[in-house]
């Protein structure tokens, strides 16, 4: 079940995804569990503490005590911040000091209503076509897809790390590291 | 535990507005002479336990989400955004949002910049005399001379702890003893880079790091973890300047107040004697105190004199930014890994120092003289940021595959000196407020005539070593962006480097500065401006470590 998104905006998002980053001999963003990164950014409030920035020191990946899975707890101007951005000002005085705010929420709501019921049984080209048609919105999609693809798979995406080996990249390496002679040699 | 006495209304020695690298080694001197020390930081705290025995904190961690798309070290651009303009042709502003922020947090940009810490050269000091004069520009010397700064440079580089080689760059300044630590170990295209730049006559070296190659200061080495530059450390081996808020705070004799913003300098008309601050609880309120040290950067130490309403006009002018050039080249053939490391370990200064070359150049394009800067050899290699730059679509997961963008890439950055002048600046933006209501900074800046002129003239060399190195393409790009030749006009990009100079200009003549030598407002003599602010010039070198050098005899000075 996704955490903010219906079930349908959800199945949409999945096609967007697969669509901007999709499937090779590797897991494209679908597999990866990309658009669970993005309903879990647009529902990081439904989560305490909210999921916006996970924990240190280390994850457990490479040694240590894994912390990433204990998300930090926001302080009030960091909750303002997170929240606006997500929600949107909303008409309320404290998040419109500069003006109003469109958030995420309204942003993916409106976009993927945007891309047309259909757009899950459409063939890519057509797919394509209309991304190509949204292409603000589209941009929007795709730098998450890329945090989410590439990302600590704590947030969602990433699922088991499928998107670092798929790419030969090791991810987040404390308190491991890398040996001086891993650095300077071929 | 002992406290600062300035809670409930007794007055402190000193308060520090800014907990970076200029304020941490100001209250690491005044705390060591028994001064009672507040330190203000608006930020949050990721860095340290405040509470005794001063653990180091584990909020830190390799993760490209937390700190380079969720903004984890501040500031939040919805929360405190800055504006930026060329010039009033461009309106109030014609951009809103992020302008080349430094982390708001404690510890500032410390916690984050991968610490390249060199030394000024002894003519920076001295532009003026040496070089003569620039039109258009305010060359002008600095009140003081490398001479005169060297013992504090030794001195912050023990504080900070900084590893490097005294015998290995031919073109530093002299120095009065070796680094602190050897310097760790060299990034594999580094490796490359530095052979086929030695080839063509530079002399390469390995940047003095604010990271720990060996054990220091109870902090372990450095292990390479790569996530560096726009990180905190996990392991806490950048020693830049954690090192220094530890010790001033296990001597008791200082407090650190984070997410607390300084709103305005009081004074009595002759002296200040306090600040207006509003903490987590958005309450304003206030305290006293014998000394006001400014230490919040080049940005926010003249937002918070405006904010006070001083008065001195040229507060905020000659902002300087060192104008980056890129030189990227690409090689299919080899994988550079820069995610394991430090991402730039070596330097070459040949830029800074003028030759036959560059003085046939500033001539055809009509300056006296011209200066570049450093080249950092290299860059961090991380995926997200990667992946941004290529097309969604099926070709997304080959380009990541094959990496042409990260992994097959090397680039150089030549920090670029850039001249002081006086319609370049910051001030107050007449209508984008804080979160807390106050006006934010205002830059509005383009550079002149001979940055431009000297990129054009090193970025072609630095795309010469790319292809010694056997690079299948270059390309050369500028920040701030694309501009046009001699003549030509700048582009309206706010400047991407975090190098950040000059709007609190030093001098001895309160005509034509602002702080004086010890960076005492001439104003109001118990303000002191302990950040790059005061610099005169921008040199080519990143500003640091002299900027802490800076705030050592600043300090030192207080107390004696
Ligand atoms: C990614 C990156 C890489 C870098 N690499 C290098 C490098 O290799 N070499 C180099 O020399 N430099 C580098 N820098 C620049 C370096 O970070 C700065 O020069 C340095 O941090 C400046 O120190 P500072 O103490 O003057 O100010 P800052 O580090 O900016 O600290 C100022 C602090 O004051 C606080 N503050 C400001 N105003 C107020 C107020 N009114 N009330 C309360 N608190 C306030 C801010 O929140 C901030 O935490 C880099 C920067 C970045 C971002
Ligand atoms: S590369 Fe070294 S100094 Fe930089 S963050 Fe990693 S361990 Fe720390």
């Amino acid at each position: 079940m996704p955490t903010w998104l219906t079930i349908e905006e959800y199945r949409t998002l999945t096609a967007v995804c697969e669509r901007l980053i999709p499937a090779d001999q590797t897991p494209g963003a679908a597999e990866a569990g990309v658009p669970d990164y993005i309903d879990g950014l647009l529902g990081a409030f439904s989560f305490d503490p909210p999921r916006i920035w996970a924990g240190g020191s280390f994850s457990g990946r490479h040694g240590g005590q894994p912390g990433f899975a204990r998300f930090h707890r926001l302080a009030a101007l960091d909750e303002l911040a997170w929240r606006t951005r997500i929600e949107g000002s909303l008409g309320r005085p404290e998040r419109e000091f500069n003006g109003v705010v469109v958030g995420l929420q309204e942003r993916y709501r409106e976009g993927l209503a945007a891309l047309g019921p259909d757009f899950c049984d459409c063939d890519p080209d057509e797919q394509d076509l209309r991304l190509r048609s949204l292409a603000t919105f589209t941009q929007l999609v795709y730098d998450h897809s890329c945090e989410g693809m590439y990302g600590a798979p704590e947030y969602g995406g990433n699922r088991d790390a499928v998107a670092w080996s798929g790419i030969g990249f090791a991810g987040d390496v404390e308190p491991r590291g890398w040996t001086d002679h891993e650095v300077s040699e071929a | 535990m002992d406290r600062p006495r300035g809670i409930g209304g007794v007055t402190v020695d000193a308060i520090i507005v800014g907990s970076g690298p200029g304020g941490s080694t100001v209250a690491d001197i005044l705390t060591a002479a028994g001064w009672s020390v507040v330190i203000f930081e608006k930020g949050r705290n990721h860095l340290i336990d405040l509470e005794h025995p001063h653990r180091l904190a584990d909020d830190f961690s390799n993760d490209e989400i937390k700190f380079t798309n969720r903004h984890f070290l501040g500031p939040d651009p919805f929360l405190e955004p800055r504006t930026f303009r060329t010039g009033p042709e461009d309106g109030d502003h014609s951009f809103v949002g992020d302008v080349n922020s430094i982390p708001s947090t404690v510890g500032g940009g410390g916690t984050h910049a991968d610490g390249k810490v060199p030394r000024f050269r002894e003519e920076d000091f001295g532009l003026l005399s040496t070089y003569g004069p620039q039109p258009g520009a305010s060359v002008a010397d600095w009140p003081l001379t490398y001479a005169d700064l060297e013992p504090f440079y030794a001195n912050v580089e023990r504080r900070i702890g900084v590893s490097g080689d005294a015998a290995a760059n031919p073109l530093a300044a002299w120095r009065s003893g070796p680094y602190p630590m050897p310097p760790g170990p060299s990034m594999y295209g580094a490796v490359l880079s530095t052979a086929a730049a030695e080839t063509l006559g530079y002399h390469p070296y390995p940047a003095p790091g604010a990271t720990n190659s060996v054990p220091y200061d109870g902090r372990p080495p450095c292990n390479n973890c790569g996530f560096c530059a726009f990180f905190g450390c996990p392991i806490h081996a950048k020693g830049d300047p954690v090192a220094m808020l530890q010790r001033a705070l296990m001597t008791g004799n200082a407090e650190i107040r984070p997410e607390t913003f300084v709103s305005r300098i009081r004074t009595d008309g002759r002296r200040a004697t306090g600040v207006g601050f509003i903490g987590p609880d958005g309450v304003e309120r206030s305290m006293d105190a014998r000394y006001v040290v400014v230490a919040g950067g080049a940005v926010e130490t003249p937002r918070l004199l405006l904010l006070s309403g001083f008065d001195h006009p040229l507060i905020g002018r000659h902002l300087m930014v060192h104008f980056q050039t890129i030189a990227a080249g690409g090689f299919a053939d080899l994988r550079f890994h820069a995610e394991r490391g430090r991402a730039v370990t070596h330097l070459h200064d040949d830029a800074v120092v003028p030759d036959d070359a560059s003085r046939k150049a500033a001539t055809q394009a009509g300056l006296p003289w011209m200066r570049g800067g450093i080249v950092e050899h290299g860059g961090p290699g991380l995926p997200i940021l990667e992946a941004k730059l290529y097309r969604w679509g099926p070709t997304h997961k080959e380009n990541m595959r094959r990496s042409p963008l990260r992994d097959r890439l090397w680039a150089f950055t030549m920090q670029g000196e850039d001249l002081p002048v006086a319609t370049n600046r910051i001030d107050l933006d007449p209508t984008v407020r804080d979160v807390r209501g106050f006006p934010v900074a205002r830059y509005t800046y383009k550079p002149h005539q001979h940055e431009l002129a000297a990129s054009a003239h090193h970025g072609p060399r630095m795309a010469a070593i790319l292809e010694a190195m056997g690079a299948e393409w270059t390309s050369v790009a500028t920040s701030p962006g694309s501009v046009e030749g001699p003549g030509g006009r700048a582009s309206v990009d706010a400047p991407m480097s975090r190098h950040v100079m000059g709007t609190v200009r030093m001098g001895e003549d309160p005509a034509t500065s602002v702080a004086d030598s010890n960076g005492c407002l001439h104003q109001l003599s118990n303000v002191v401006i302990a950040d790059s602010s005061v610099f005169v010039t921008s040199s080519g070198y990143g500003p640091t470590l002299t900027l802490a050098a800076l705030a050592a005899r600043f300090a030192t000075a207080m107390v004696s």
